[in-house]
């Protein structure tokens, strides 16, 4: 839990930080035109990643722990069928942030019940 | 388990401190609880609001993507423009601390910036822009749920510590007072009544010197004064005694009554 805190404090009150994205084409298309893009010329590192038939898991991986680390990204959207692919990932991330958002995608219809945050928070719900 | 008790010297000085801390501790308690009910409280409400803005943020979810299928449909495919043409992002979430009964609570807000539209899009085509319209709805959206995720990590944690405090001062802080102020109790009882059978044993002892001083004094006498005097006079102890006596109904400073 000290880490969580620490995690927090690292932000300053009043600090931006970049939304991330990991999905499809038509997902990532359309948070990019929601302009939510940022790609950094130097790092040559981009907070978005479009995942489609071809894409090796491994690159999913790498994404998504880059994406955790770094100290720029305060939220990461991740379609839930690709969250499906990163399950064990997901479900040991327990840093405060950036946060982890499970968002529905066009192929899958979106299942509350394999949404790691939300499952947290109904045992919550079911203990108190 | 309860044996426990601070150590100290039972005192009546120390009888105060220790009460004084007893107060402070049941204060702290009672505080605390109140501390970890807020929290609950408001934990309770950003569970409900989670699951309430997720489900709108569906639904948002589902237009959106009608839209850019739509602008699809009209302008063709349009995803490598759109990653070609990312540069800096136009829009950012920035981070506030919310203060809840102490705990700062972090909160998530979408930031705009205008920056000059993408190059290779630009504002063309109405269904372009009725996509990026609908996925900004939705990005506030996200953002507000992710705020209510940050929020409900971070106040787990807070209310668990809260609790662990309460507990500690409930189950071992305040017992341990209260042990120790019940010893000191029981001491202080031991000191007086030892006191008191002190005082009785000098009462007794004093008692058995004057008696003693008395036979004395009337051997003495009989000495002295010889036979006449000896067997119808039952009533010498008021004489020569009389200073004896009257040491027995005077105050003594020794005797505390």
């Amino acid at each position: 839990s000290d880490e969580k805190m620490a995690a927090v404090q690292t932000f300053r009150d009043g600090e931006e930080r970049l939304i991330a994205v990991i999905g499809d084409e038509d997902t990532v298309t359309g948070f990019l035109l929601g302009g939510i893009g940022d790609c950094d010329p130097r790092k040559n590192a981009t907070n978005f990643l479009m995942v489609d038939k071809s894409t090796p898991l491994s690159a999913i991986e790498t994404a998504f722990r880059s994406f955790t680390t770094r100290s720029d990204i305060a939220i990461i959207l991740i379609t839930q069928a690709i969250a499906e692919d990163i399950r064990y990932l997901i479900n040991e991330y327990n840093q405060t942030i950036p946060t982890v958002l499970e968002i529905p995608s066009k192929d899958m219809p979106y299942d509350i019940s394999k949404d790691t945050v939300l499952r947290r928070v109904k045992q919550q719900l079911g203990e108190n | 388990m309860s044996a426990a008790r601070f150590p100290c010297l039972p005192s009546r000085m120390t009888l105060q401190q220790f009460k004084t801390r007893l107060r402070g501790a049941s204060k702290g308690h009672s505080l605390l609880k109140k501390k970890a009910d807020a929290l609950v409280m408001r934990f309770r409400k950003i569970l409900r609001e989670l699951k309430e803005v997720k489900e709108e943020m569906l639904d948002d979810m589902k237009q959106a993507s009608f839209t850019l299928a739509q602008a699809k449909y009209v302008a063709g495919d349009i995803s490598m423009s759109v990653v070609e043409s990312v540069k800096n992002a136009a829009v950012k979430a920035k981070i506030r601390f919310d203060n809840v009964a102490g705990i700062k609570l972090p909160v998530f807000r979408l930031m705009e910036f205008s920056t000059e539209d993408m190059a290779g899009i630009g504002k063309g085509g109405e269904q372009i822009r009725q996509a990026r319209e609908a996925f900004q709805r939705v990005l506030e959206k996200m953002v507000k749920i992710a705020s209510l995720q940050t929020s409900f990590v971070t106040l787990d944690e807070a209310i668990k510590v809260t609790n662990r405090r309460v507990n500690a001062l409930e189950k071992v802080v305040i017992p341990k007072i209260e042990n120790t102020i019940s010893y000191i109790l029981s001491e202080l009882d031991e000191l007086e009544r030892e006191e008191f059978f002190r005082l009785k044993k000098v009462q007794g002892v004093k008692k058995r010197l004057l008696e003693l001083e008395y036979q004395r004094l009337k051997a003495l006498q009989k000495a002295q004064g010889g036979a006449p005097a000896a067997p119808s006079r039952p009533a010498p102890k008021a004489a020569p005694a009389g200073d004896l006596l009257d040491f027995l109904s005077t105050p003594d400073n020794d005797i505390v009554s």
